[in-house]
């Protein structure tokens, strides 16, 4: 770990505080919605803010296996993304198939 | 030197994030809030793991950062375009002063209506 008043550990200190409320914001924006799409986009939004919180971390406490563990929950990170978009366009494209199914008029009402 | 570099970056790079959490935020609609995700989010977190290569200045720490960023840059469009289609596709409302929508001739009202393409 840097020494306490070096500027990379003010700087650190900063950057942790500064992600930790950005990653607040996000989860108001997951909270609130209103689509199914904008919550995905915020969790896709959390998820890149967190790969960023564990490399200002990785820089802060002097740890560099936390580099890594940015790396692994990048990958799945993306992964989940993109299984989420995909079920978002499936459960649209069977709702257009079949637009008279009861589910369906209850949307529109 | 490194280290004002460094300290610099990390600033940096939080700012832009925090930009990107606050357009999450405020912005007005779906499609427009992703431009605050996909972009200012990737250019924040990259900027940190830049800084992480300039803290560390070892081959290795440099070439993992560069990885993460490259695939950072490689998934964040592939991720976006998934998910700007899904919206669209399941009807999310547009901001009402959006003034050109030049799916809307192919895509109507939540179902696909393309005869070319089925």
């Amino acid at each position: 770990m840097p020494v306490d008043s070096s500027p990379v550990a003010i700087a650190g200190q900063f950057a942790l505080a500064l992600l930790l409320i950005s990653i607040i914001l996000a989860l108001a924006r997951l909270v609130k919605g209103p689509a199914a799409a904008d919550r995905i986009v915020a969790l896709d939004l959390i998820s890149i803010l967190i790969v960023a919180f564990l490399a200002a971390y990785s820089i802060y406490a002097g740890e560099t296996s936390f580099l890594d563990v940015a790396i692994g929950y990048a990958l799945i990170a993306f992964l989940g993304t993109v299984a989420l978009a995909r079920f978002l366009m499936r459960s649209a494209l069977k709702r257009s198939e079949n637009p008279e199914t009861e589910e369906n008029m209850r949307r529109h009402e | 030197m490194n280290e004002i570099i460094t300290a610099v970056l990390l600033v940096l790079g939080s700012l832009f994030s925090f930009v990107a959490a606050l357009g999450m935020l405020r912005l007005p609609d779906t499609v427009i809030r992703m431009h605050a995700a996909t972009k200012a989010g990737t250019l924040g977190a990259g900027l940190i793991l830049i800084g992480e290569a300039f803290f560390y200045a070892e081959l290795g720490i440099a070439l993992r950062a560069l990885a993460a960023i490259a695939f950072l840059l490689l998934t964040a469009p592939v991720a976006a375009h998934l998910i700007g289609r899904a919206a669209y596709y399941s009807g999310v409302k547009l901001w009402q002063k959006t003034w050109i929508d030049q799916l809307a001739e192919r895509y109507i009202s939540g179902g696909y209506s393309d005869p070319d393409h089925k």
